[in-house]
């Protein structure tokens, strides 16, 4: 019941929070529409995105919103049938990176000595090793990786920077006077670390989730551009693969090429939006001007 | 300068993780793909060029694991990265040198452009707080950062190459004329890169504005800014002498985060503009199956990227005197 009352508490502030912050709200606007694309894409579907039987090249219509690719492949159909693949990399990349950073984070940051010593050393090793290029070579070797490839070696590069940022702020916790009180009652670590030390780190947790999103995103169809990932996806990287294959844009079918990369920028914006609404709330500096006076205002 | 000592140290540790995961990836995938690529160098380079090639991706070796690591790092720090596929039969320290300077040319002016340009925007928004620049740009670049490098790169081509024919298409230069050095030849390359260039910049400045603006807010709000102010000293001096300065210090260390960054969007910029340079070739090299010419790209771009960190680290330690006296 407890934890029952505290999922409802920071839903009720979430949503306060959203209705104050018109960059949270438009960015929570755009994940709730993509995440409803990717559950019910049949809703949105005017034809069958993999059909080719429509007139190939064919420009903007009322029946073909956003034209035909040269396969004659309907392209709004297949933007919409690609925001699935696209949206669930970005949240399970977000997910598993971030729960990989927590516990790297602070089982450096709780443990100290050697343990922090040595996670520390490999947070920053792998931080600094380029990881885009590291991805290249490993997928390389693995040819047309899949759906869970692509998300293992996203997840596997991509977790140092949010464990780094963790355990600076678990190190700037650990002493303060609740978590030796926890200590000197004789809780459990277990109880330490979830009770006590994950709650303060949330926000910092939530930030950490939107960018590896974001980075997941960008780095899946950067790959699957190149011919790296699996090109018989539905995605829009894949997309954006078979249009620069066919030379859409030399071949007068700009849309083909262009409309997935907005796609993936709207997803982006959407957890760019979030994640700088939140960084606005760690750090109250950074809020614009006059809403921090309205906030004054208000308060008075 | 211990703090020196300890960045070279760390610089080391990493270069040689660096080395000892290109040594691992090709053993740890199924089915040694090396291996089918060795089948097609059979028969055409020398033996002792095998035998490195061998070495270096563990086929048919019948040397202990320990021994081939010891040997591939010898052989790398010698320079001998082994054979092209791609460019056969040429070495591929000469194949990659060919592309290197393209790379540090485009790549290394637009970052350092970027950051300057980035820091010195950045700046000018904090200290303007609620003007135009402040308002406007953080919303734009956010917009801005979620658009992929290379889709920046698509849309240049469509719109300023193919639609309005302002600049070349592809390439690094007109390849009918003959490279030469003559300022017909200089501008050439000139007029190919303005494009690849303006993709890297606009893709990567955000960051550099965002961040510079965010440092500068929490600087600007610092006693000894009020002190300056109270002073009656000039705003400008106050801005770059008092608050600028001291912003700008996490932004270097930042530096050696988003470099990262940069490079990886500048490998996909390379490749919709098939600029000749490193990323374009480590693309190609993947392409072509070509592991030797690919590995070792990959261990120049983490070797540039550690050096450029350390370059920062150095600026750092002569900006900021806290970083010399303490550890």
């Amino acid at each position: 019941m407890k934890i029952l009352s505290m999922v409802g508490r920071t839903l009720v502030r979430a949503l306060r929070f959203l209705r104050r912050d018109k960059k949270a709200m438009v960015g929570a606007i755009i994940i709730f529409l993509l995440a409803l694309i990717s559950a019910f894409p049949s809703w949105f579907l005017p034809h069958d995105p993999a059909a080719e039987i429509y007139q190939p090249g064919a420009g903007v219509s009322w029946n073909h919103l956003l034209g035909t690719t040269s396969f004659g492949q309907d392209v709004f159909s297949q933007v919409i049938a690609g925001t699935r693949e696209s949206f669930l990399i970005a949240m399970i990349v977000g997910a598993l990176t971030t729960i990989v950073s927590v516990v790297i984070g602070l089982t450096a940051a709780y443990s100290g000595g050697l343990i922090d010593d040595g996670l520390s050393l490999l947070t920053d090793v792998v931080l600094v090793i380029p990881t885009f290029p590291l991805i290249i070579v490993i997928t390389a070797y693995v040819k047309n990786a899949s759906f869970w490839m692509l998300i293992f070696v996203l997840v596997f590069t991509g977790w140092s920077y949010g464990a780094r940022q963790l355990r600076v702020q678990a190190l700037s916790l650990r002493n303060r006077d609740y978590l030796l009180a926890a200590r000197a009652r004789g809780e459990s670590g277990f109880y330490i670390v979830f009770v006590e030390l994950l709650p303060p780190m949330t926000s910092l947790i939530v930030a950490n989730f939107l960018s590896s999103a974001l980075y997941a995103v960008l780095a899946a169809s950067g790959l699957q551009f190149v011919g790296l990932g699996n090109i018989n996806d539905q995605s829009w990287g894949t997309m954006l693969y078979w249009a620069q294959n066919n030379e859409a844009l030399a071949t007068g079918l700009p849309l083909w090429a262009l409309a997935p990369g907005v796609a993936i920028a709207i997803l982006g914006s959407g957890l760019a939006l979030l994640n700088y609404a939140f960084d606005e709330v760690a750090n109250p500096a950074l809020r614009p001007v006059r809403s921090r006076l309205k906030v004054k205002a208000t308060a008075a | 300068m211990r703090f020196l000592v300890r960045r070279l140290g760390f610089l080391l540790v990493a270069l040689w993780a660096a080395l000892t995961v290109n040594f691992f990836i090709p053993r740890l995938m199924p089915g040694n793909p090396a291996e089918a690529m060795m089948a097609r160098f059979h028969g055409h380079i020398n033996p002792a060029s095998l035998n490195a090639l061998k070495v270096a991706f563990g086929v048919n070796t019948h040397e202990s694991l320990i021994h081939a690591y010891f040997s591939y790092i010898n052989n790398t720090a010698h320079g001998r990265l082994g054979i092209s596929l791609l460019d056969f039969p040429l070495p591929v320290s000469t194949v990659i040198m060919k592309a290197l300077p393209w790379s540090l040319g485009l790549v290394g002016i637009t970052t350092i452009l970027g950051f300057l340009l980035g820091t010195t925007i950045g700046a000018i928004a904090a200290w303007r707080r609620g003007g135009v620049l402040d308002s406007v740009l953080p919303p734009v670049f956010i917009v801005v950062s979620a658009f992929p490098y290379f889709w920046i790169g698509l849309l240049a081509v469509w719109l300023f190459a193919l639609t309005l024919g302002w600049f070349p298409l592809l390439g690094g230069y007109n390849e009918t004329t003959a490279p030469a050095l003559t300022w017909g030849f200089v501008g050439d390359i000139l007029d190919h890169s303005v494009l690849p260039a303006m993709t890297i910049l606009i893709t990567a400045i955000g960051g550099w504005i965002l961040t510079m603006r965010n440092n500068m807010i929490t600087v600007v709000a610092e006693d000894y800014v009020k002190m300056a102010r109270a002073k009656g000293l000039k705003p400008r001096r106050i801005l770059w002498q008092y608050a600028g300065r001291n912003a700008l210090l996490p932004n270097l260390t930042g530096f050696a985060m988003s470099l990262g960054f940069v490079i990886s969007g500048a490998i996909l910029v390379e490749y919709v503009f098939n600029y000749p340079g490193v990323g374009f070739m480590l693309l190609q090299a993947v392409e072509s199956e070509d592991y030797p010419l690919m590995q070792s790209l990959f261990l120049l771009i983490t070797v540039a990227v550690l050096v450029a960190i350390f370059l920062s680290d150095i600026a750092t330690a002569i900006l900021d005197p806290r970083t010399r006296s303490s550890g």
